[in-house]
């Protein structure tokens, strides 16, 4: 630890020297990223570059083989990995809501968890932040819902708590291209309104120039740059950035 | 039919079904244990009277207990167990008190010897060393034996002139034979009537006792193997050949009495040998015929036949088995209502052996289906041991229960139940470990405990397949909970094994109708319950 510079006092997620194989298979090598508090990082790289492990590492669905993972300044090697994860909101690719459970519980499920007594209520405020009114959708089932709607209730559930830090993998990834817009802009709106730091995992470098603050690119387990989004582009670090760039304008 | 061949299995299926037993750390409960006590109690036991399924032992047996009932003692019927291994094993651990046997079967099929032609010194070998060896009785024959014999239709008699075997070795080149598979491969079957006589059929078909009599009249078959007092050989009128070089093992016809029923009830011993030395074949063929052929009830025909050998004086056992004693051409709906407070008792017995070994199997698979969900190594191979259960015929394992549980309703609840473990256990494991992967997923991230994740999302989205899983059990359950009358245990496979034995259409419908009835009721209920607990609405 000595070797390691000191955490900046408003860093929220670090990781540091983070190595992590399946295997024969490298999928972290190294990695090093610091998230400050309230910004959102978005992490872009084709599927196998690590992003998705790295993302996980923070709310410990992986533990890394090396290095060390920091949330808001302590080691979450020494958290237990049920509590920490009551306190990160999470937002996966395909909602998972619970299909079983009505709207409203699904949003109550991590203050409920939390042994919250006013559960319901911390759902319908968090169902109303995302644009659903609980009055008239709380009491559907998921599979009553449109895919965007789906997906607005899967950040309901993140944010119902009220958490600090909040982790997206790549939430937005199955839907339409005028859903997934609708949704983009509102959650970027929502994320600086509650100054929820965020840490999103996408495959869409335009996804990323929107909602990030800055940008890191991952290839073969490896963070080959981490930057805002204009830097990134005027100053890209190594070829493979270069690369990735270019591929990704020339299909926008 | 004949009882000569399934005992050879005798031992082998013991020693399996002992380790079948440790396999599942089953304890056994001795069925010894009701009959010593008994004595020396105010109220003695009734005497257990039993059969093994086909008519004449039905008969004899049913006369046995109106015998005993004459002479004031109380009886009790088990008829239709199983087969040979079943109803020895049931005697010899006093399950049963006495059933009728036939001294070849105990030869070949018990003591697994070979036979010899001299009838009584058959006898002797067979009660010496069933005395010996098992404690068994055998009380002197009844008077007829029940040996193999090989029929013709009368013109094929008449005009080939045949009257013996020999006199078919002459002609069998030219004639077609259906033989049951058991005849086929028997050494004192077909093999042995090669080389005793020089017999060679021009061609030989496998049919089922059930087929073969109307094969032959029919003209599809020129030759058959039956038994010496079957009643259709009247029926169809067919000529017996005889045996003229004395190569067919005797098999006279005696009842066999439990150990120890000497000493406990003499008075029972004492009535039942009254009945040695009265039948003789003639007498009862007729009396089989009545029964297989006329469709009388067993209950009269058995009445009629004391009365006539002067050991009761009538009137004595009109109402014995409600099931046995309609009148005989009825039709089935009329059959069926003058059975209904029978059929009732019957289905309630059934329900309640489908329902406590369901209830046992459902307490035992889903826990341990959620246990396995978490422990997933041995998973697989755990599941896979209990399947082989599965694949276990009914019959058998019915009979692996025998010497470890006895006869009766016991064995018959432990079958049931292991039967129907598989789909219970397969089911609960399969859709916990496959519910919803990215709810459970999001539950996990979201700071659920593995057994929050199981109680709250596993079990309620695997709630349906666990149902399935139990709904198949249950109409399997009610499909083999008819076996269970072979060893004894009643329900509605009673008048089912009854039927067959007896070649009687309608008592077998009316027990395999209100199966079929129950198992449609049973999955109708619990695919009711089944949408209730339907996640999500």
């Amino acid at each position: 630890m000595n070797d390691l510079p000191a955490l900046a006092r408003d860093t929220a997620l670090a990781a540091r020297g983070v190595s992590k194989r399946f295997g024969s298979v490298v999928a972290l090598d190294r990695v090093s990223l610091e998230v400050r508090r309230g910004e959102c990082v978005a992490l872009i790289g084709e599927s196998g570059s690590g992003k998705t492990t790295l993302l996980r590492c923070f709310n410990r669905l992986t533990d890394p083989d090396e290095g060390q993972v920091l949330v808001d300044g302590s080691d979450v090697a020494a958290v237990d990995p049920v509590q920490l994860r009551r306190r990160i909101g999470y937002v996966p690719q395909d909602g998972g809501l619970l299909p079983h459970w009505r709207v409203r519980r699904n949003a109550a499920l991590v203050p409920w968890l939390r042994g919250a007594t006013d559960a319901s209520a911390q759902a319908d405020r968090a169902l109303a932040l995302v644009g659903l009114d609980p009055a008239k959708l709380g009491e559907r089932w998921p599979r009553e819902l449109s895919g965007g709607q789906r997906q607005r209730v899967a950040v309901a559930r993140a944010l119902a708590a009220s958490p600090d830090i909040v982790l997206l993998d790549e939430p937005f990834g199955a839907l339409d291209a005028i859903t997934r817009a609708d949704l983009q802009a509102g959650f970027g709106t929502l994320r600086r309104e509650l100054r929820v730091t965020a840490l999103l995992v996408t495959h869409d470098l335009a996804e990323a120039e929107r909602l990030a603050d800055r940008i890191g690119v991952m290839h073969r387990g490896r963070l080959e740059q981490v930057a805002p989004p204009e830097r990134l582009r005027d100053e890209p670090a190594t070829e493979y950035v270069r690369a990735l760039l270019a591929r990704a304008r020339g299909r926008a | 039919m004949r009882p000569g061949s399934r005992g050879s299995y005798r031992a082998g299926l013991r020693r399996r079904a002992l380790s079948l037993a440790l396999l599942l750390g089953l304890t056994a409960v001795p069925a010894r244990g009701q009959a010593p006590a008994q004595g020396t109690m105010g109220s003695q036991r009734p005497v257990i009277v039993a059969s093994k399924p086909f008519g004449e032992s039905y008969l004899l047996a049913e006369m046995f207990a109106q015998l005993l009932e004459a002479r004031g003692i109380q009886a009790e019927r088990r008829l239709g167990l199983g087969a040979t291994q079943i109803a020895f094993t049931a005697l010899e651990r006093g399950a049963i008190d006495v059933y009728p046997e036939y001294t070849g079967t105990g030869l070949l099929a018990i003591l697994h010897e070979r036979p010899s032609a001299d009838p009584r010194e058959v006898y002797a070998r067979v009660a010496r060393e069933c005395r010996e060896r098992f404690g068994v009785r055998w009380l002197p024959p009844l008077g007829f034996q029940n040996t193999y014999a090989i029929a013709v239709r009368r013109p094929t008699a008449d005009s080939l002139h045949l009257h013996s075997l020999t006199d078919l070795a002459r002609v069998a080149p030219t004639l077609r034979a259906g033989l049951t598979p058991d005849f086929i491969g028997r050494d004192d079957g077909l093999p042995g009537l090669g080389r005793a006589y020089g017999i060679r059929f021009r061609e030989v078909r496998a049919l089922l006792s059930a087929v073969k009599y109307q094969a032959l009249a029919a003209g599809q078959v020129d030759v058959i193997d039956g038994y010496s007092t079957d009643g259709l050989i009247l029926k169809y009128d067919l000529v017996v050949l005889a045996d003229d070089r004395g190569f067919f093992p005797p098999y006279e016809a005696a009842a066999v009495i439990a150990p120890g029923l000497s000493q406990r009830r003499p008075d029972a011993v004492a009535a039942l040998t009254e009945l040695s030395g009265l039948l003789v074949e003639g007498t009862m063929r007729a009396l089989n015929r009545r029964v297989e052929v006329d469709g009388e009830p067993v209950a009269r025909v058995a009445a009629e036949a004391l009365t006539g050998l002067g050991l009761t004086h009538g009137a004595a056992g009109d109402e014995r088995r409600a099931h046995t004693a309609s009148a005989p051409r009825a039709g089935l709906g009329a059959y069926l209502w003058s059975e209904r407070r029978t059929l009732l008792s019957l289905t309630g017995r059934h329900v309640l052996l489908v329902v406590v070994s369901l209830a046992a199997a459902i307490a035992l698979a889903v826990p341990l289906g959620l246990m396995l969900e978490r422990a997933r190594a041995g998973a697989e191979s755990i599941i896979r041991g209990v399947g082989l259960l599965q694949t276990i015929p009914g019959i058998a394992l019915i009979a692996f229960m025998i010497p470890l549980l006895g006869i009766g309703v016991v064995p018959a609840l432990v079958a049931l139940f292991l039967y129907s473990l598989y789909p219970i256990l397969r089911n609960t494991y399969t859709g916990v470990r496959d519910a919803a992967p990215e709810a459970v997923g999001a539950a996990l991230a979201l700071g659920m405990t593995p057994r929050q994740i199981l109680r709250y999302v596993r079990l309620p989205l695997a709630a349906p397949l666990i149902m399935a899983g139990i709904r198949t059990a249950a109409v399997i359950n009610v499909g083999t909970a008819t076996l269970a009358a072979f060893i004894g245990a009643g329900g509605l496979g009673d008048p089912i094994a009854s039927g067959l034995a007896l070649s009687d259409t309608r008592m077998i419908l009316s027990g395999a109708l209100p199966a079929a009835g129950l198992a449609l009721v049973v999955d109708t209920l619990l695919g009711a319950a089944e949408r209730v607990l339907r996640p999500g609405g």
